[in-house]
């Protein structure tokens, strides 16, 4: 526990002390809460009430998180494949040669940080928002599902910095975890998400089963298709997602030379 | 303490590591000798738990490193001149280093100054010469105040002046009591620095012995005379007792004796001299002629290898005496061996 305690204190200074960390995390931040307004205004003033479909406000405020979560992904790549990029993997090992315990220290201190980021950026995303929106069109804290939206984005955010993570441990090179990671969520989901036998496939993948966590309505509108589990098992279902990633990324840290 | 007992590495068909069996004792420094891709750095981050033996052991104190919970504390190693991140700067580094190993953080700044880095502690080591990152590399080393070092090549990058201080620092660490293990590919650093001497070519143990026995072993010294009239001269020397060898330009090496003895037989039968020199066979030639060898016994079949190596009979030999054929210019097969690799 005193070993766990240090290692945690260890990897908390190293990842405050690059610039890198601080960029990824106040991108992921911008992105997020710029987009989400701006993705209201585009709602309040250039889409007719009829158009709108079922509307939810909560939702539509988080419009900004499909590009914030680029940002947070880097984070979680950076993070890991730093070590590996400038050697230091061979100091951090030589200092806490009990690899599971680098690897719990390090993605603990490091999905810590993305959700004490993510929380903050979901609460002003939706408080923003709903401001933009206005009061024809928005939603308050108070009503049912909408904290638990609000909260859930954080939470989404850290566990895309996890599954991230998890990736990096197992290819330990950034080039190769960006071009798998960053294509996969900013093209390939999307686009499978539309084509209509694709997406019943595709809902299961992490971050469009994700996201259902920070929807307060039904996803009908959003996803264009019935879901096959509600918020809670769309969570469910991408916290599987990272449970397997760290468990590779841990295999591979574990059998692999540094 | 450091103990290796049938070390091996294999990559796929590739031995990097050959069954290596040796002990590295405290209070001395032991040099770990060998040509570059010997298996050097290979051998050292197995005994850091860095990478997994194929077989054997490698056990540090009696325990793997792995077992360690506070191994900063017990080794110290400066294994790559970077194992760090650019963007920390170098105190930062040493601070969660420091952390990781529950060391006070006033050692951080203890450390920097003992490797002459106060000034740059808030710097970027990304911005650091060879010198300065080796340095900042050796401070990691030091920061637990360990009994153990493992220094792999800390002399590279460094200048005149980096040198002189780590050779001393090594020294002194050694006379501590701790076990200090440095690496080199260069024979005439380490004959400066070590009082024991691992030798390793090809991943196998070649030598493992005191220094001053190596050099004794090694340093083949001889008188090289040229003459415009050499049979005259190998009667004359022969008759003198003297034992001859053939030299490089159709010189004669002699041995076993001194220029002066050779001097006197020759004036006595008046033969002539152009040049009467005492020589001495350089310590990096005795370790190129002994990791030549391994290459040689790798080639053919039915390696002997294994712990008794130490003190295999080829490397102790004079090269002249290994050919049974007559003498043997020492260049020459060097330079055969080379060709052969």
């Amino acid at each position: 526990m005193a070993q766990l305690t240090r290692v945690l204190s260890s990897e908390w200074t190293k990842i405050k002390t690059v610039r890198s960390t601080v960029w990824t995390l106040a991108l992921t931040f911008l992105t997020t809460v710029v987009i989400g307004v701006l993705f209201c205004l585009l709602v309040r003033y250039l889409i007719p009430a009829g158009e709108r479909g079922v509307f939810d406000p909560t939702f539509t405020s988080f419009g900004g998180i499909s590009m914030g979560q680029l940002a947070v992904i880097c984070f979680g790549v950076l993070v890991v494949t730093s070590e590996y990029s400038s050697g230091m993997i061979r100091a951090s090992l030589s200092a806490v040669p009990q690899r599971g315990l680098l690897m719990g220290a390090k993605t603990l201190v490091g999905v810590g940080a993305a959700l004490a980021v993510g929380l903050v950026t979901a609460f002003v995303s939706f408080f923003l928002g709903q401001l933009v929106l206005g009061s024809e069109l928005n939603t308050s804290i108070g009503e049912p599902g909408v904290l638990r939206a609000v909260i859930g984005a954080g939470v989404y955010l850290a566990l895309m910095a996890a599954l991230s993570m998890g990736v990096a441990w197992l290819l330990r090179s950034p080039m190769l975890s960006f071009g798998i990671l960053i294509p996969l969520f900013f093209l390939v989901s999307g686009i499978l998400g539309m084509i209509p036998r694709a997406r019943d496939v595709a809902q299961f993948l992490p971050d469009q089963a994700g996201s259902t966590i920070m929807a307060v309505g039904d996803m009908g509108e959003f996803g264009g298709i019935d879901r096959a589990y509600g918020p809670w098992g769309g969570l469910l279902i991408m916290v599987l997602w990272v449970a397997a990633a760290l468990a590779a990324g841990y295999a591979t840290l574990k059998s692999r030379d540094a | 303490m450091i103990e290796l007992t049938g070390l091996t590495k294999r990559y796929g068909s590739t031995t990097a590591v050959d069954r290596l069996s040796f002990t590295v004792r405290p209070g001395v420094v032991t040099g770990f000798l060998g040509p570059n891709g010997a298996g050097k750095s290979t051998t050292m981050r197995m005994i850091m738990g860095l990478d997994k033996p194929t077989s054997g052991d490698a056990l540090v104190d009696g325990t793997h490193y792995a077992k360690l919970k506070e191994p900063l504390t017990r080794v110290g190693a400066l294994l790559e001149a970077r194992s760090v991140q650019g963007g920390r700067t170098a105190y930062n580094h040493l601070l969660w280093l420091a952390q990781s190993n529950d060391i006070p953080a006033r050692r951080v700044d203890e450390v920097l100054g003992l490797v002459g880095l106060t000034e740059v502690a808030r710097k970027r080591p990304s911005g650091f010469s060879l010198g300065m990152g080796q340095r900042l590399g050796i401070a990691a080393a030091l920061l637990g105040d360990p009994r153990i070092l493992m220094f792999d090549e800390p002399v590279n990058g460094l200048d005149p002046e980096g040198i002189h201080w780590i050779r001393n620092l090594m020294k002194q660490l050694a006379a501590e009591g701790r076990t200090v293990f440095v690496s080199s590919h260069l024979m005439s650093e380490m004959a400066l620095t070590a009082d024991h001497l691992v030798v390793i070519g090809k991943g196998q143990l070649l030598a493992d012995m005191p220094m001053a026995e190596f050099i004794s072993q090694n340093s083949r010294s001889y008188v090289r005379v040229r003459t415009p009239e050499p049979e005259r001269m190998r009667d004359v020397l022969t008759a003198g007792g003297v034992h001859l060898a053939d030299g490089p330009d159709g010189t004669i090496e002699a041995e076993g004796t001194d220029a002066a003895k050779i001097g006197e037989l020759v004036a006595a039968e008046g033969v002539v001299l152009h040049e009467l020199s005492p020589q001495q066979a350089s310590l990096e030639e005795a370790f190129m002629r002994l990791t030549a060898q391994t290459v040689q016994y790798q080639a053919g079949p039915g390696t002997a290898a294994g712990a008794g190596l130490a003190a295999g009979p080829n490397w102790q030999q004079p090269p002249q005496t290994t050919a049974p054929g007559g003498p043997v210019d020492v260049s020459k097969v060097d330079v055969s061996q080379k060709e052969g690799n």
